[in-house]
């Protein structure tokens, strides 16, 4: 067994053809994907409806297989950490339980897939709230929070575990610009503080560059790789960047090109 | 000061209803037998109140049961059916045909197998109930969202957790909008139960009463039936309230 190092990818997709069956034969919506994403490291994924992005962080969630190809997470299979809750995933709509309050919710790893390994405590549910800003709301019911707070609870749901992929699916793409605003800086902070590997599908060109190292640009029909830009010339030594600095006004013009272009 | 009057509304529909009741029906020479008065009907109420009671309570019993049954039976075949794509499709067809029997017709068929004591009633109650549970309670074990699924899977969730976890609570709704239904038809299949061969219960006595030209009787068992389902819908609905209570945004 190799031992893994810093250095060595968590995610390295080979090849990789997903598709879904449709009448008359496959849906092809990834075609022929290389992708090699560094332990660590936050990569944004942006481009246009049916470019497959959703369906590539389903791929490396074990939701779906591919049709071909090889992927490996942490050098093992999808499912395998899957199993291990090494991978955790964050929806658009929080897709929170609507009867549990938000300590239950957070709480829910705890209590399904027993067979996985448990490294998280009952007590870290409350180093969560207080993390993602949710103390005195945890007896609260998701109808009764914000969109914000929602997302909040979503992603100290997903930290449980402490996984070491983070896979979220356009999970600020509903919530208005000043939260959303926060939420990115709190999520940046969380991904420096942790050094979780990040994947962010988004809709948001500025969003994608102020976030991501990387921006992986999808072209659709077939979803395939357009580009990868790669923004850490742009970002400081602190690996973040204003909105407004003139090389990331930049970037996000580039990325735009890349949409357009398309 | 409308808005303060608005829930007093219908209280004022009801007594010019009555109202209307109570005096044109004698002045339109409507014989009392045939329709007797409001007035006339409480007052008979009343005076009759221990044989109102205790053909009541028959009836009260064979709902209860038949309520319990019939959901019971319902929410356990929901469940296979729902865990069992194959035998759900070689069954629920045949459930849905039977559905589609009348009640009025099989009462007396569920009476030549069952006898004349409380059983029959009890089926006839539960055969009522069961179908509108049956299909709420498949339906909403199936409503979890595709996301909701995948959230399960992502945490390597068991079936068994999926079910416990995630469709059972998510079935909630569905089946207390069947509850409410089913409380007020099992009170209709007790007393249907009780038209085809009983001597107690309020089925029971409205036939008779019927037969006998005694309206003020037959009044009073009819306004008694719709306060047991009344009660029964009510019971229904408190708990509804509390096991939903997440539902309402207010803390």
């Amino acid at each position: 067994m190799t031992v893994e190092t810093a250095t060595a990818p968590a995610i390295v997709a080979r090849r990789l053809d997903v598709g879904y069956p449709v009448r008359g034969g496959t849906l092809r919506v990834l075609e022929n994907l290389d992708l090699e994403v560094a332990s660590g490291e936050f990569l944004t994924i942006v481009g246009p409806s049916g470019c497959g992005k959703s369906t590539l962080l389903r791929v490396l969630a074990d939701l779906i297989p591919p049709l071909s190809g090889t992927v490996q997470v942490l050098g093992a299979t999808p499912a395998v950490v899957r199993e291990r809750r090494d991978v955790a995933f964050v929806f658009q709509d929080a897709t929170l339980l609507p009867w549990r309050t938000v300590r239950e919710n957070i709480a829910l790893p705890l209590q399904v897939g027993r067979r996985s390994a448990a490294r998280a405590l009952a007590a870290d549910v409350d180093a969560l709230l207080e993390l993602m800003g949710l103390a005195g709301l945890d007896g609260r019911y998701p109808s009764q929070l914000s969109g914000g707070q929602r997302q909040r609870v979503a992603i100290a749901r997903a930290l449980l575990a402490q996984p070491r992929i983070l896979l979220m699916d356009e999970p600020f793409g509903a919530l208005d610009e000043i939260t959303r605003d926060r939420l990115n800086d709190e999520l940046l902070a969380l991904w420096e503080r942790t050094g979780t590997t990040i994947l962010f599908v988004t809709h948001s060109i500025i969003e994608s560059v102020y976030l991501g190292q990387r921006v992986l640009v999808l072209a659709a029909n077939p979803g395939r790789v357009r580009e990868l830009v790669d923004l850490r010339a742009v970002k400081g030594t602190n690996g973040r960047c204003t909105r407004e600095a003139p090389a990331a006004v930049e970037a996000m013009a580039h990325v735009r090109a890349l949409l357009e272009g398309s | 000061m409308r808005s303060r009057l608005e829930p007093a509304l219908p209280i004022v529909g009801a007594a010019t209803i009555l109202l209307l009741w109570q005096f044109l029906v004698p002045a339109l020479g409507v014989p009392r037998f045939i329709i007797p008065t409001p007035v006339a009907v409480v007052l008979d109420l009343v005076r009759e109140f221990p044989l109102i009671v205790s053909n009541t309570v028959p009836t009260a019993i064979e709902s209860i049961s038949g309520f319990l049954l019939g959901n019971i039976v319902a929410v356990a075949i929901a469940m296979i059916f729902v865990s069992s794509r194959l035998l759900k499709q070689t069954y629920f067809p045949v459930v849905l045909f039977f559905n589609t029997i009348p009640i009025l017709a099989l009462a007396p068929v569920i009476v030549l197998i069952f006898g004349l004591g409380i059983v029959p009633k009890i089926i006839v109650a539960a055969v009522i109930c069961f179908f509108p549970t049956l299909v709420n309670m498949i339906r909403g074990l199936e409503s979890p969202t595709e996301n909701e699924l995948e959230l399960m899977r992502v945490l390597s969730a068991s079936k068994l957790e999926i079910f416990r976890d995630l469709r059972l609570p998510r079935s909630i709704p569905f089946l207390f909008s069947a509850l409410r239904i089913a409380a007020q038809g099992s009170v209709v299949g007790a007393i249907v139960g009780e038209w085809i061969g009983s001597n107690k219960g309020l089925g029971a006595l409205i036939i008779e009463s019927t037969f006998n030209y005694h309206a003020e009787r037959l009044y009073a068992a009819v306004i008694v039936s719709a306060l047991l389902a009344i009660v029964f819908f009510n019971v229904v609905g408190v708990v509804e309230r509390r096991l939903l209570r997440y539902q309402s945004p207010a803390s």
